[in-house]
């Protein structure tokens, strides 16, 4: 691989890297949430967090450019803040990111929240374990497949991200110029050997980390059956 | 109804839905394989001439009552996919090298390429007070970032490329450059404000029916190689009366006439 591929290698790994710890962090509140609530506001919170699921890449990359430009909302506010713009810069890629690999990291977590019931966080409860260690002791140790599964789908998913960063993203060698992205422009200027190497790689890493994950879940899975007393 | 009774509803729904859908696809493979039905002409048009080959193709169809499909993109993009066998009849490319190749690679017909349009170049902010006089601008660096169509893609990203050479900016401004994937998204990018300057088109910029607003330097053509505009009769279309109608209509006064208008040169 020449500089520049293994430049777009290193960028993705890093963009794919701080979307998925980025989106645990804001994902476990939101999904223990979800899974909990019987609110009006679940329906539509859940919705808004499918959308990329159904959206082309395209319209998140326009309305992202739209507004995080200097017209835009999002612009303003960071310019206001001195942080600058986001289009063209690594940060605006991993704000993307955290927005169109949100449901992959989000559902898995509510499911297995889901999945998880009440019981045994009332045990837990009448055992006089306070909410934090509720939550960290018992629910998050009974959800790991459902963790694993959100973490591994988050990272994969920013990995084959094309369509969003091809928008917002400018090809700037080491700052948005993804594998994706360097891979679509080898083809273009008919660079096919170069193509094949990229393309054959990730072909590779997508098959590697789906087997990775079903042969994890499948022994996980029923660890957490058994665990779990029988829910489905 | 039983829960049996629905469950089979369901399936012949199904297979219902299928049916339409398999005779919907043998239909459109059918139309896809009849070698473009008689009239029809599918063009391949260098992102930069999208906008004066609208208005060119509809008087065209106007004139002769054929059909104009068109695609705009990069012209570097349309020359891999017409290796790959694309169903283009003609290309407009936006530059000379891409039509000279496919006519030496056997897939273009040999002599049928000519020039029928030369770009020039601008840099343009959307901005009225962006550029300055002259360009200068870029000369003082008053910019985050500035648009370049990607140069191994797009000529007139190569154009802008020797242009920054030949002033002497190059290794100034290299840090601040961001890349269009072709001369339609450099514009967008600039057009949204989040590049404040870029190399474009000034047929994109100063096009008759809709001019872009801000302003525009007009690059000094001494400062970068001709963008000369190649147009080319591909395999696919050399016995396609509508596509040989079409390359001789680019050729007429009245279709000249729109090119020039939209700020070409011939």
């Amino acid at each position: 691989m020449s500089p520049e591929d293994l430049n777009a290698l290193w960028l993705t790994a890093k963009l794919a890297t701080y979307t998925t710890l980025i989106l645990l962090v804001l994902g476990l509140p939101l999904a223990w949430w979800l899974a909990r609530t019987r609110g009006w506001w679940k329906g539509p919170v859940s919705a808004f967090v499918a959308l990329p699921l159904v959206l082309p890449p395209t319209v998140i990359g326009f309305y992202l450019l739209v507004l995080m430009g200097p017209q835009g909302p999002v612009g303003q506010l960071t310019q206001a803040l001195g942080l600058g713009r986001l289009p063209f810069t690594f940060a605006g890629l991993v704000v993307a990111s955290v927005l169109h690999s949100m449901p992959f990291v989000v559902q898995p977590l509510v499911q297995a929240f889901e999945a998880m019931g009440h019981r045994p966080m009332e045990v837990a409860a009448t055992l006089r374990a306070g909410p934090w260690d509720r939550f960290f002791t018992v629910a998050l140790p009974l959800v790991r497949p459902g963790l694993l599964t959100a973490t591994v789908l988050g990272f994969a998913h920013t990995v084959g991200e094309f369509g969003v960063v091809l928008m917002i993203g400018g090809n700037i060698p080491g700052a948005t110029q993804v594998l994706s992205i360097a891979l679509y422009g080898h083809v273009e200027a008919g660079e096919l050997a170069r193509a094949h190497a990229l393309a054959g790689g990730m072909v590779g890493f997508g098959f590697g980390v789906m087997l990775l994950l079903y042969g994890l879940n499948h022994r996980r899975g029923q660890a957490l059956r058994g665990l779990a007393g029988g829910t489905p | 109804m039983s829960r049996g009774d629905v469950m089979a509803a369901r399936r012949a729904a199904a297979r219902a839905a299928l049916k339409v859908m398999g005779a919907a696809l043998a239909s459109a493979c059918a139309l896809g394989s009849s070698a473009a039905w008689a009239g029809d002409v599918q063009v391949a048009v260098a992102a930069n001439f999208a906008g004066a080959f609208q208005k060119i193709a509809a008087d065209f169809m106007a004139a002769t009552g054929h059909k104009v499909v068109s695609s705009s993109g990069a012209t570097g993009k349309f020359y891999v996919q017409i290796q790959q066998g694309a169903p283009f009849d003609v290309l407009l490319a936006a530059d000379d090298e891409t039509p000279a190749k496919l006519v030496a690679e056997g897939l273009a017909v040999k002599g049928s390429a000519y020039t029928y349009a030369v770009g020039k170049l601008v840099l343009w902010s959307a901005r009225p007070d962006g550029v300055g006089q002259d360009g200068e601008a870029i000369k003082k660096g008053q910019f985050t970032h500035l648009a370049v169509a990607n140069p191994k893609l797009a000529p007139y990203g190569a154009a802008a490329m020797e242009a920054l050479k030949a002033l002497g900016l190059l290794a100034a401004v290299q840090p601040k450059i961001v890349q269009g994937d072709n001369i339609a998204q450099t514009f967008q990018f600039v057009a949204t404000g989040n590049a404040e300057l870029g190399f474009v088109a000034l047929a994109q910029v100063a096009a008759p029916d809709k001019p872009a607003g801000g302003a525009y330097w007009l690059v000094p053509e001494k400062l970068y190689t001709p963008i000369r505009q190649d147009a080319v009769l591909l395999n696919k279309g050399a016995d396609n009366p509508a596509a040989k109608a079409l390359l001789s209509y680019l050729r007429s006064d009245a279709a000249v006439a729109v090119i020039k208008s939209h700020g070409y040169g011939l």
